[in-house]
């Protein structure tokens, strides 16, 4: 095993990291900016160092500095957790280059994947369903209109290198899509560095399920099941649940199988997800892949009980998977709420400072928490400060505790989406499992708009 | 002229500024988006007015209740 770790990532998913590394006699580097000196994580770590100014440019970002303070604290591996540089291709390839261990795939799959684009042939030619669309990078708005003849409306336009819905809109018609043409490639363009767009047919009222996968270097993919991620507000994820209840066991397998395929085909080594659309005939269409561990990743370790973080740095030792498919079983269900520091209603964030923090307890019950009570949210990160995970035997009894949870869940001084996620985690259609991409817009906000 | 101050509701950076100094504004009218917790806030005028000055650069971090632009 490797002796020392750098953690080049903050918050909640450091502390989860360091749990990990921990039970297997680990040591840890924690790496912080100047804002997230009092943090947990930085306290957990076994050494710590100050890399830069708040904003994620200055510290979490620089590559020159991780590298440095990895040498400098002998630390053999990188853990680079999720968002910031975790899907940096050429931070990967430093590493490579540096003689440490960048715990993830190669840096050539983690660019091919980036590109939405060119995964999206790369799944054609492995034979995983794609939405209709085009495969060639749009330039224009002329070429747009043009193409959008072929596919028909509604579509979605994209931004190639896009994430967090970021250069990404619905269109209805030829004048929506002249429109937004030109101001969703210069937003994807600063966000990203890469104004390159492309087209997609938009899918009805669909289901987000994707598959967790695991491959180690020896060749060997073992599909660990899905999750389903349709709640959503502002394109971003905020409850998901293990299994999926939308799905039929036919279709899993299905997804399962498409998901090695790909896995292989692209010669992926370490956890992934393959993230799908699925439309209510439950045909399902890749949408695209994420080269690191996943902020939902708890879930699957509930229904599986593996420890994900452990798996990942298996895998970059170049050991081989110890699990073997066919003695893979879903154990009951699991469902992660993530909480937010934000309007539960605007989901406008909600810096400040936490008076007074109280994490729910109970049966089936797990808190993956980056803050305490007295911390700072700081505007400079991601407003989720937490995570609330719950397992139960069933789907109804996960959800039943989730709702407990949520109420002894305090949090103070801010405002939080816990209002939010108790109203959702209550809703009938929700215990139903009637659960579609759409759910907050139809259920949720009309709810709290006529109530405001 | 009444003059009013539109102040930041959160602190962040300023990301775009979107009117300059004497700009007719309309209320409610976006004056500048700020970036906090890697979302867009746009700030919005709350009266309308021909823009004075403004007391921030593209770039700036700013504070809860830091003065972005005058209206008069």
């Amino acid at each position: 095993m490797f002796k020392k770790i750098l953690i080049a990532n903050r918050g909640e998913i450091a502390r989860r990291i360091i749990r990990t590394c921990k039970r297997l006699n680990i040591q840890t580097v924690a790496v912080y900016s100047e804002a997230d000196k009092d943090s947990l994580f930085v306290r957990e770590a076994d050494e710590a160092y100050e890399i830069g100014k708040p904003p994620v440019a200055l510290s979490y970002l620089n590559i020159d500095k991780i590298i440095e303070t990895a040498k400098k604290a002998n630390a053999e591996a990188i853990h680079p957790g999720y968002g910031l540089l975790s899907e940096n291709p050429n931070f990967a390839k430093r590493c490579e280059e540096e003689g440490i261990v960048f715990i993830g795939p190669k840096p050539d799959v983690i660019a091919a994947m980036g590109s939405k684009l060119e995964a999206r042939i790369k799944m054609k030619e492995a034979g995983v369903p794609i939405i209709e669309g085009v495969n060639v990078v749009i330039e224009s708005v002329e070429e747009a209109l043009k193409e959008a003849e072929q596919i028909g409306y509604p579509l979605m336009l994209k931004a190639s290198s896009g994430g967090g819905g970021i250069g990404m809109q619905r269109i209805h018609n030829q004048e929506e899509l002249a429109k937004a043409f030109e101001g969703n490639k210069k937003r994807a363009q600063s966000y990203f560095g890469d104004g390159t767009m492309y087209i997609e047919k938009y899918i009805e009222n669909p289901h987000h399920v994707e598959v967790q996968i695991l491959a180690d270097a020896h060749g060997n993919v073992v599909p660990l099941f899905e999750r389903e991620c349709s709640i959503q507000r502002r394109n971003q994820k905020v409850i998901e649940e293990a299994p999926s209840p939308t799905i039929s066991d036919a279709t899993r397998e299905k997804m399962l199988e498409a998901a090695v395929r790909a896995a292989k085909y692209i010669g992926y080594t370490n956890a992934g997800t393959f993230e799908f659309l699925v439309d209510d005939k439950e045909n399902f269409y890749f949408l695209e892949m994420n080269t690191r561990l996943q902020v939902e990743h708890p879930v699957t370790e509930e229904i599986t009980g593996i420890d994900l973080v452990e798996q990942q740095i298996r895998i970059a030792q170049g050991l081989p998977l110890e699990i073997a498919r066919e003695s893979l079983k879903i154990n009951g269900h699991a469902i992660e709420a993530r909480i937010y520091a934000e309007d539960p209603v605007t989901f406008y964030p909600s810096p400040g400072v936490i008076g007074s923090l109280q994490l729910p307890e109970g049966e089936g019950v797990r808190n993956d928490c980056a803050v305490e009570s007295g911390a700072q949210v700081t505007p400079f990160y991601d407003p989720m400060i937490g995570k609330l995970i719950v397992h139960g035997k069933t789907r109804e009894e996960a959800v039943k505790r989730l709702v407990e949870a949520l109420k002894l869940y305090k949090v103070e001084g801010i405002k939080t989406n816990i209002p939010m996620l108790l109203k959702i985690a209550s809703h009938e259609q929700f215990i139903k499992g009637n659960i579609t991409t759409s759910f907050v817009e139809r259920y949720y906000l009309p709810e709290v708009q006529v109530t405001k | 002229m009444m003059s009013t101050i539109v102040k930041a509701n959160m602190a962040g950076t300023v990301w775009k500024i979107v009117v300059s100094e004497g700009e007719q504004v309309e209320a409610g009218q976006d004056v500048v988006i700020l970036e906090s917790m890697k979302m867009e806030i746009p700030i919005v005028a709350e009266t309308s007015g021909t823009v004075k000055k403004i007391f921030v650069q593209e770039g700036d971090f700013i504070n809860l209740d830091d003065d972005i632009i005058e209206i008069e």
